[in-house]
């Protein structure tokens, strides 16, 4: 079922790059097996839960430092950008060679837990900062910058999460599915804006997350370019 | 008590200072302080009262103070490394002559007071601190500044040798603060040596410093080695950082946000998720006493 996904998600040039790839003097694509992938998925699902469990357990040993509200808004904050920078890395890592393909497989449990810290990282607004004062909430995207592009970077991973199952993609079709899920780019962009306009003038934090995100970005033009060249090479 | 017992008591905390192995910044921040190192204090009519205190191991490691790194576990970390002793402070500008106190000078100079005041960061967070101190009015006074002095600068350490944060950060250092004359001789304005009966931890501001409870906590410079006397309005770091962010004022005043969050609110340190968020007071609680240095003028423009 799911390499009917990677396939109908995969770009028609990128499939055929990797269909004669995989014809290559190895004769068949060496992935690991299912059981092997099982397993891995359920290690991965238990270390996306590391950032909520540590929070909960330091919850409960009254550790969430001096200021908790703090901690908390951080720690769900950090785990939505790394979480949504991770996913994204997974197209450019795979392309790197043929037996990463199976990386596809992650990608959407690794979306949808951004989403998930995402909303954690909301209601801890809506809950410890506006105390579900409507007025309050709405005054704030208003007049705030940072909390404007925060929101906006979480409305864009909601049609992103409601469209993840196979259901959606066979209904939108591939290639509209594909353009749709694009709107995680911008998610991922408006969350590091977000990032930067929350830090003091002069402090760099989030410098690291900023150049992450630009390589990860910055790799699938520069992909689309050396496709592009490789086919007229093919046709000379 | 009378001044005599202070006095003599001041003079033997100074000499104990001395001895204190904390001063050579091999105690490490957060451990418990022997006898010897106490503070004598008295209690102020000036307190605050009515509040719960922020325990002192949060007071000790949830610091802002930049020279150390922008972490708000970087003090507490890195700040041991700067030595405390000798120390002086310089006071020069408009003066009637530039002249140096050492701080064991200092410590004796007045009785230390208790002083507990809330403590209100521009971050939307407070505390509730026992600072020890005396008023700087004191050593104002003692300064001898002229009359066209209208303004007072302090002037924090900067040493890249023992502060990583000065190559890291953007800010112009050494950190510099300023008040105006009025409000440096305001009797809360505190020179402050002490907290919770002990001497300045390193990452507190050790070995002296400013508060100022009325204002944002940037205001009060931490671990000064120089005060100044000027004319007009010095330069301040954040205010020269960003000056549509900071104020030179920077009173706590919920009606005025920060550019890019509100002020209305704050967090208290040390307290449990649910019950930290508090209103935030107009001058901190402290406008019955304050209020009247800022009469006319629009809080909104000078803010």
């Amino acid at each position: 079922m799911e390499l009917f996904t990677q396939s109908i998600v995969e770009s028609p040039a990128e499939s055929s790059a990797a269909s004669s790839e995989r014809r290559g003097p190895a004769g068949k694509a060496r992935l690991p097996g299912e059981r092997a992938l099982r397993l891995l998925k359920i290690l991965v699902f238990l270390g996306c839960l590391v950032p909520l469990g540590l929070l909960i357990y330091n919850g409960f040993q009254d550790n969430l430092g001096p200021d908790p509200t703090a901690t908390v808004t951080h720690a769900t904050g950090f785990a939505t950008l790394r979480l949504l920078i991770l996913s994204l890395c997974i197209t450019p890592f795979r392309r790197l060679s043929v037996r990463l393909a199976w990386l596809i497989r992650f990608r959407r449990m690794i979306g949808l837990f951004a989403f998930f810290y995402g909303c954690l990282h909301l209601f801890t607004y809506l809950w410890l900062f506006a105390h579900f004062d409507m007025q309050a909430i709405l005054d704030d995207i208003a007049k705030r910058r940072y909390v404007m592009a925060g929101f906006s970077a979480w409305v864009l991973l909601v049609p992103l999460a409601l469209t993840s199952t196979q259901w959606s993609i066979r209904r939108l079709g591939g290639r509209r599915w594909q353009v749709l899920h694009r709107l995680a780019y911008a998610s991922a962009i408006l969350g590091v804006i977000h990032y930067w306009w929350i830090v003091k003038a002069g402090v760099r934090t989030p410098l690291t997350v900023t150049l992450v995100l630009t390589v990860v970005l910055a790799a699938r033009p520069l992909w689309s370019l050396a496709q592009a060249r490789r086919r007229i090479r093919i046709r000379i | 008590m009378n001044r005599r017992t202070f006095l003599s008591g001041a003079a033997a905390l100074g000499a104990a200072g001395l001895a204190a192995e904390r001063f050579a910044g091999i105690v490490r921040p957060g451990l418990s302080v022997s006898a010897d190192s106490d503070l004598a204090t008295v209690k102020s009519p000036l307190s605050t009262t009515g509040e719960a205190l922020t325990p002192l191991k949060d007071i000790t490691s949830y610091n802002n103070f930049y020279e150390f790194g922008v972490e708000k576990s970087d003090p507490a970390r890195n700040a041991g490394r700067m030595r405390t002793r000798p120390w002086s402070v310089t006071v020069d500008g408009l003066v009637k002559t530039k002249k140096s106190i050492s701080i064991d000078d200092l410590l004796k100079f007045r009785p230390l007071e208790e002083r507990v005041y809330r403590h209100r960061c521009v971050e939307a967070w407070s505390m509730v601190i026992p600072w020890a101190g005396y008023s700087l009015s004191e050593i104002i006074r003692w300064a001898e500044p002229l009359p066209k002095a209208k303004y007072v600068q302090f002037l924090s350490l900067a040493d890249p040798k023992v502060m990583p944060g000065i190559s890291q950060i953007n800010l112009n250092w050494p950190y510099s603060e300023g008040l105006r004359m009025d409000e440096a001789m305001h009797p809360l304005t505190l020179l402050t040596f002490g907290l919770y009966g002990e001497p300045l931890p390193n990452q507190d501001g050790a070995p002296v410093r400013i508060v100022v409870p009325w204002k944002y906590g940037f205001k009060s410079a931490k671990s000064i080695v120089k005060i100044r006397f000027t004319a007009d309005q010095p330069p301040t770091a954040w205010n020269d950082m960003s000056p549509r962010e900071y104020g030179f004022y920077s009173n706590v005043n919920p009606n005025v946000d920060h550019r890019r969050w509100s002020q209305k609110t704050e967090r208290r340190i040390g307290q449990p998720l649910w019950s930290q968020r508090r209103s935030t007071l107009m001058f901190n609680g402290y406008g019955d006493q304050v209020a009247g240095l800022y009469a006319g003028m629009d809080l909104k423009k000078y803010f």
